[in-house]
């Protein structure tokens, strides 16, 4: 059977133009009258109704008339318009698309706009989604029935009929892989589907639903820079904060490096601030730019003990700020001179302004920035050195020589010989 | 006791000199259980990007516990330095004994150390005799100032980064970085040094392997004193002496205990040297 068009739209309007189509269809066709609904299920009710090669062509006509459209008395063939001015049954196997375009047009164009339109249409990709796979056919709830496909707490379900199995990712080559197992494990996945929220987010709230773009689309949602706007439609006040913020400030200006969202919270693994292993990651989510700074971080007590796994001292956000980054210039910053003293406070209790001189960044190569340590640094490095390559040579010969002599025999004739005491 | 009772079969009575004091053997011995015990728990930080950094972190119970055994081992070691310092000032200035500044049992170096080391390094390409070492020879002086000198580095700086909120009433925090790479540096030296050149010289050369176990009973063999350190042999034969530090095999528990003690911490010490040096050239 054809691929059934159809979509989902719970407005009344397009019920009422559904139904007007479907009583205005008598008058237009002037010849054979269109068959009822009745008509229609006189075969297609019969749980047994196959066509030639075997498939079910069966509907069930309570399933049919408890749907949306049966519901609002929408008549077989105003979506199968093909059969609208048949006379002749039982008709061909082969009928047109179901046209869901006919009453939900806005839907459908909005489709069209979309990546698995898009894939269907240009790369022939036939396992991309169209209407029928998310909505159903002849089934069809609102979403706002929780019983239906596209319900807010049912879309994981739906959407990963294809996102989440393994075949059809590979058939339909979708990059990003087997998304929904990574968003059942992030903090929205266990709000969505443990705790059934309805505020968590569900795949369409980030995505769109009909328009569904791919990230490099500049129209989409889910595209760089247009994720913070995205984001805080949910998470309003760190939208705020973020813009502010020095990276903020960046990506308002179209900055393509600047982190949005996404760089360091990941898209679909969303993980709680507050979890040890993701803290720890995103110490090398923000390296990846902050390339240097990572390196003499790594140098200290901070990074150190932070490198070894273990996330209760201080990392990159305790001392920046998370969202509300600013340079240390900017008397908000949390390590502006003003502020220093209360961020190192937050752990070191008794910090004073003497104690907050200590350089968490310090380079020992960098001259200018920290002359002493440069030095210090140099001295020891000519200790480690010298000593080294002094006992190194030292322990080298001794050891050839102590080698020959007992190989020689020697070491046993003195043990023997109590009268030869420079052993030569 | 019975433990006591020397083995009459290997070591006859009477055929030992005394060379360490117990004290000064109790003193070694926290020495080095501090040290290895401050190694291990300060390499897993100074090495934080190996992987067996962490796998050794989590084997100390975290990096919480692993500094607590860390400053545990600090304070054994600092209290080994004060009671060290203090037998030096009561040495010095309550028994007068100026020979610890100056002459053949001083540490303190001398001309005759560097003379001795020309020989001893001449000795090694076949140009010369073997040096006719005295009570200390220059590495084994260089070892123990390295390790004076070492304490006090790597304990000050330890010190100021345990607390350094209170050192910053009289330091400025840059201080606290240098501490830090200092602390770090010297403490690689030390470990490296002991772990290596330390551990040829006192027990791996083809001379002493296993080991030297005269650190733990105190005692060396008439041979032994007579082979390594003619010079002191000599003089003490000559003054009359000798007799005064005759002695006998230590009891056979001493020698076991310092056999497993010492032989542990060579299999850690070199452990940690493989370590460091997989980290070095990976």
């Amino acid at each position: 059977m054809t691929r059934l068009l159809a979509t989902c739209s719970r407005t009344v309007l397009a019920l009422a133009a559904a139904a007007s189509i479907a009583s205005a269809a008598p008058q237009q066709a002037a010849a054979p009258k269109p068959p009822a609904n009745d008509d229609c299920l006189a075969c297609h009710g019969d749980a047994a109704a196959v066509r030639a090669d075997g498939r079910s062509v069966a509907v069930a006509p309570e399933t049919f008339a408890g749907s949306i459209h049966g519901m609002g008395g929408v008549a077989c063939v105003s979506c199968h318009a093909d059969l609208a001015a048949l006379a002749e049954y039982p008709h061909a196997d082969k009928l047109q698309p179901a046209q869901c375009a006919t009453c939900h047009d806005t839907a459908v164009s909005a489709y069209d706009t979309g990546v698995h339109a898009q894939a269907r249409r240009s790369g022939g990709n036939l396992a991309a989604a169209a209407c029928a796979d998310c909505h159903g056919s002849h089934d069809i709830m609102p979403s706002s029935d929780p019983s239906s496909r596209t319900h807010h707490a049912r879309l994981l379900d739906t959407c990963g009929r294809c996102h989440g199995n393994e075949e059809i990712i590979k058939r339909g080559r979708i990059e990003i892989g087997n998304v929904v197992d990574l968003f059942r494990d992030s903090i929205h996945g266990k709000a969505l589907i443990k705790s059934g929220l309805s505020v968590a987010p569900a795949c369409t709230d980030c995505h769109g639903s009909h328009d569904i773009r791919r990230k490099t689309d500049p129209a989409s949602k889910i595209f760089r820079n247009t994720i913070p706007g995205t984001c805080s439609s949910c998470h309003e006040g760190i939208g705020r904060e973020y813009w502010e913020s020095v990276h903020g400030t960046q990506v308002s200006k179209g900055s393509p490096l600047a982190p949005v969202c996404t760089n360091c919270h990941t898209a679909h693994e969303i993980r709680r601030s507050d979890v040890e292993g993701w803290k720890l990651e995103v110490i090398t989510e923000c390296g990846t730019c902050h390339e240097h700074s990572l390196e003499t971080y790594r140098d200290t007590f901070h990074g150190q003990v932070t490198a070894l796994g273990y996330a209760r001292v201080a990392s990159c956000a305790d001392c920046h700020g998370a969202h509300d980054v600013y340079p240390k210039a900017d008397p908000r910053s949390t390590i502006s001179d003003a502020k220093r003293v209360a961020t190192c406070q937050q752990c070191h209790a008794r910090a004073t302004a003497s104690f907050v001189k200590f350089d968490p960044h310090a380079d020992p190569g960098n001259r200018e920035r920290n002359p002493m340590l440069y030095f210090t640094a140099k001295f020891m490095n000519m200790l480690l050195l010298g000593v080294f390559s002094f006992f190194g040579l030292l322990t080298a010969l001794w050891l050839g020589r102590s080698v020959q002599l007992k190989a020689a025999g020697e070491w046993r004739r003195r043990r023997g010989d109590d009268s030869t005491e420079d052993g030569e | 006791m019975s433990a006591q009772v020397p083995d009459p079969g290997r070591l006859p009575a009477h055929t030992h000199y005394r060379r360490f004091s117990r004290e000064e053997r109790l003193l070694h011995g926290f020495l080095m259980f501090s040290f290895v015990g401050l190694a291990f728990t300060g390499l897993p930080l100074l090495f934080s990007h190996e992987p067996w950094a962490a796998t050794l972190a989590r084997f100390l119970g975290g990096f919480e516990s692993a500094g607590t055994i860390h400053r545990a081992c600090a304070i054994v070691m600092m209290g080994v330095f004060t009671v060290h310092l203090s037998r030096i000032v009561r040495r010095l200035f309550l028994q007068k004994d100026l020979t610890i500044l100056w002459g053949p049992t001083s540490m303190v170096p001398q001309p005759r150390d560097v003379r001795e080391m020309a020989a001893h390094i001449r000795w090694f390409v076949g140009a010369g005799p073997h040096p006719r070492f005295e009570h200390f020879t220059y590495w084994e002086k260089f070892d123990y100032w390295a390790v004076f000198w070492g304490m006090a580095i790597i304990g000050g700086s330890g010190l100021i980064l345990w607390l350094p909120e209170t050192f910053a009433y009289v330091l400025p925090g840059w201080v606290f970085n240098i501490a830090s790479l200092i602390h770090g540096e010297e403490a690689l030296l030390a470990v490296v040094f002991i772990f290596t050149f330390h551990f040829f010289t006192g027990h791996l050369r083809p001379e002493k392997f296993p080991m030297d176990s005269v650190i733990f009973t105190g005692r060396v063999t008439v041979k032994e004193m007579e082979e390594e350190r003619p010079g002191e042999f000599e003089r003490l034969r000559r003054a009359g002496r000798l007799d005064e530090l005759a002695s006998a095999p230590a009891p056979r528990w001493v020698y076991r205990l310092g056999r497993t003690a010492g032989g542990a911490a060579v299999v850690l010490g070199l452990l940690m040297v493989a370590l460091i040096l997989f980290a070095i050239l990976t």
